[in-house]
């Protein structure tokens, strides 16, 4: 049968399925099950009030447990065996996770989701606060929004296809067709390449190694100076802060490291590069696909977040002498500071999932794998069930704390 | 802010600027693809995209006269334009590629053996010999030209309509289609009832329901790739359209229960009270006072299950299959991606075709995304 008339009968049936399981379903319960009349009348209306919830929660609760709930458990099972030929599973306990901490493969990919964590929810978080800043105080910037966010809609795949063309690579000497070789061309190693290439990237790293100490000094900072501490201090507080500032000071000293290695670098000027085969830098170069989808996204919350901060506080500020980034940092941001924990946690469930985008442009060479990718190979490419079950395990095990989290919080707003 | 605006002007016009340099940054990377979608394989890779925006000037690949001899005047002579695109303007001209531009337009070329050779600045050539031309091997003409740009919508009628050039574009959209619509209108319906019996039903454990259905909220759906392949080969659905459309309604299900539910817990009290209390059922209640009342949480659901369903590449390849009939758009881009790497006429336009229905949806719905992303932002 063709399958356009397959979808077309299958919306008929599935719509139809629906409303008649629904209608049909209250049907029976009122009229048969429990009646409303009779001498128990009174008590079957509310039998079958008791009832109805679970008639329409039903088919929600199926579908949530055999497609999201129980894989799951599955997975963790699968993680546990080894598939034998024949489809039989033989129990071989954590020996599928021992052989993944084994490959060199699995640790690159770990590494490279470290940095992927790191770099796309900072970026995106960032670039969709400037965007949302910017666009809030020009008379287009409903138009300009509309623009930044329009990859949203766009696939990884399609994502994929367009930054490729960007990171193209032609043979020296002929006309370059990507956007990025074509930039590179133009620098030579003067004083011009020397102001874009080393003395500014080195400026930002320098600005971030400073935001980074701050971000120790804000986190130590009850450590060493009594303040009016609201309310009784969490148990956690101590530990988190510590993490937070070891955070910090291993990101401000890698920063400052990146410094001089920027000034000692030799760049290849003036020959085109294959930029999606240099380690390292390659997933920089994917994560920027990334990013680029994502931080429309991050605009379209934090603005919505940025409106809804009361005038009252910024005049406030204003009036008292704050200047434009004190009013940013100091009244802003902490005013909008559970959009932006909301905002992060999302981009972060979005990176540990990421694979459409590893798989088009590189499928995971030149050290490039990441969890999700690594995973897909292991369950179809070398068709080994456990291992790749037991990335899965691993993935899960990151999103972990965020489920969790979120779970926490959805409890605390319905009490 | 009122108190900014003594010193507005030059802050104003930072502003201005860099959010113009932003978008810009943002609508490039698309525009470079749109561009090179209407461009033929050989202007793609010998010039970026930026320079066919305008008229341009570049060494031209060489070109080897062909034609039929006409006698004329009692010579044999071929008659005809190097190029296709009316408006090219030859700058110099040569007939060696070690001497490029060794001619102006309208000079004389001595090919020797009595051929000679002039080529005008429209790019129409003449080649004129005493003797017959039929056994001559033709010369190459190398030319340096102005070329106006030069649009054509050649390759979206090749990916489209030839099922060799695009490997099944056609095909594949039309898969796309089969999964993305009923995968995006099933689970509304039954999402629909569940969110209605979270909000406005009271029953024992059901907070524990609200908080099961945040947490499968970002559940990695990676890990359940091999166990449904498995449940559905074990039920008999195996690998088809039953099966992808079966996976993304119970994908889906999550995100449209949380925004369908706190949708529906903030519509008005009274309305259903007063309807419970005019002896309304649920099921009337449901489906005469919050469906309808409901409808911009639903389209903004609908929209993000479309897109999401059109742009996935991971379901679509464990549940439908790798198959060339199967294929929805993003699995034949990626395949095209891999064996046609280098022809960007083709990969683009296919690029472009899927991309463009999920951008034409946007930017129609973009009022009810945004509104559905301000609600749902904790998935």
């Amino acid at each position: 049968m063709n399958p356009a008339l397959q979808g077309l009968m299958t919306i008929i049936i599935g719509v139809g399925g629906c409303v008649g399981y629904f209608y049909f379903s209250n049907v029976v319960l009122d009229k048969f099950i429990f009646p409303a009349t009779g001498i128990n009348a009174g008590r079957n209306i509310n039998r079958a009030n008791q009832v109805r919830p679970w008639l329409f929660l039903a088919p929600a609760i199926v579908a949530l447990g055999v497609y999201l709930a129980y894989p799951v458990f599955a997975t963790f099972w699968l993680s546990l065996n080894k598939e034998l030929p024949g489809k039989t599973y033989e129990f071989v306990g954590f020996a599928n996770y021992q052989s993944m901490f084994g490959e060199t493969k699995f640790w690159e990919s770990m590494k490279n989701n470290m940095l992927w964590l790191i770099f796309v929810p900072a970026l995106s978080t960032a670039f969709g606060l400037l965007a949302a800043q910017l666009t809030d105080r020009i008379w287009w910037g409903n138009i300009a929004k509309a623009l930044i966010f329009m990859p949203m809609a766009i696939s990884f795949v399609g994502a994929s296809v367009i930054w490729k063309l960007i990171y193209d690579t032609r043979p020296d000497g002929t006309d370059q067709i990507g956007l990025l070789n074509a930039l590179w061309l133009n620098f030579s190693g003067g004083p011009f390449s020397f102001l874009f290439l080393k003395f500014i990237p080195a400026l930002l790293l320098l600005a971030f190694a400073a935001f980074m100490a701050y971000g120790i000094f804000i986190a130590l900072k009850p450590l060493f100076w009594a303040t009016d501490q609201r309310g009784k201090p969490q148990w956690w507080a101590m530990p988190l802060r510590a993490v937070v500032a070891v955070g910090c000071a291993s990101l401000a000293w890698l920063s400052v490291q990146s410094v001089f290695g920027v000034f000692g670098a030799e760049l290849p000027y003036g020959k085109a590069q294959t930029w999606l085969t240099i380690p390292f830098w390659n997933n920089l170069f994917l994560m920027i696909v990334l990013v680029w989808i994502q931080a429309g996204f991050a605009m379209v919350i934090l603005s919505a977040a940025l409106r809804g901060i009361p005038e009252e506080t910024i005049e406030a500020a204003v009036i008292d002498g704050a200047n434009p980034f004190q009013i940013f940092f100091k009244i802003k941001v902490p005013q909008i500071m559970t959009t932006l924990v909301v905002v992060w946690t999302t981009i972060t469930i979005v990176v540990l999932k990421v694979f459409d985008i590893v798989l088009a442009m590189t499928n995971g060479q030149w050290e490039t794998q990441v969890l999700a990718n690594y995973m897909f190979d292991k369950l179809f490419r070398s068709f080994d069930t456990g291992v790749g079950s037991a990335a899965g395990m691993i993935i899960m095990l990151l999103v972990m704390p965020i489920l969790i989290w979120n779970v926490y919080n959805a409890r605390k707003e319905m009490r | 802010m009122t108190g900014a605006s003594t010193r507005k002007s030059p802050l104003t016009w930072a502003v201005h600027l860099s959010a113009l340099l932003l978008v810009a940054l943002w609508v490039f990377p698309t525009f470079g693809l749109l561009v090179s979608s209407f461009r033929t394989g050989d202007q793609i890779s010998t010039s970026g995209w930026w320079r066919s925006l305008m008229t341009q000037e570049q060494q031209m690949p060489a070109i080897r006269i062909e034609g039929t001899e006409a006698q004329k005047d009692g010579k044999f002579v071929i008659e005809g334009n190097l190029f296709e695109n009316k408006g090219t303007i030859v700058g110099a001209w040569g007939t060696s590629s070690k001497e490029p531009k060794a001619f102006a337009p309208g000079a004389v070329a001595d090919l020797g053996d009595g051929i000679s050779i002039s080529v005008l600045a429209d790019g129409s050539y003449v080649m004129s010999s005493a003797t017959t031309l039929k056994d001559v091997r033709m010369p190459r003409v190398f030319t340096t030209a102005q070329t106006p740009p030069d649009p054509t919508i050649a390759n979206y009628n090749n990916v489209l309509f030839n099922p060799e050039a695009g490997q099944g574009v056609g095909q594949a959209f039309i898969n796309t289609l089969t999964v993305a619509i009923p995968a995006t209108i099933i689970p509304i319906l039954i999402a629909a009832f569940a969110a209605y019996a979270l909000a406005w039903m009271d029953f024992p454990g059901r907070s524990l329901l609200v908080a099961a259905v945040v947490g499968l909220l970002v559940v990695p759906l990676q890990l359940a790739l091999i166990p449904l392949l498995q449940l559905h080969n074990a039920i008999g659905i195996g690998k088809g359209y039953m099966g992808i459309w079966l996976a993304h309604t119970g994908f889906g299900l999550p995100l449209a229960i949380y925004l369908l539910r706190n949708y529906m817990i903030g519509l008005p009290r009274d309305i259903i009270e007063n309807a419970r209390v005019d002896g309304a059922t649920d099921f009337q209640i449901f489906t005469k006072i919050i469906l309808p009342l409901s409808f911009p949480a639903l389209a903004s659901f609908a929209i993000f299950q479309f897109l999401w369903t059109w742009n996935d590449l991971l379901v679509a390849l464990v549940f439908l299959g790798a198959g060339d009939k199967e294929l929805v758009l993003t699995g034949s881009l990626v395949n095209l991606m891999g064996s046609r790497g280098g022809d960007w006429e083709i990969l683009s336009t296919s690029a472009f075709i899927s991309i463009a229905v999920p951008l034409v949806v946007f930017f129609a719905m973009q009022k009810y995304l945004v509104r559905g992303l301000l609600a749902g932002s904790v998935k």
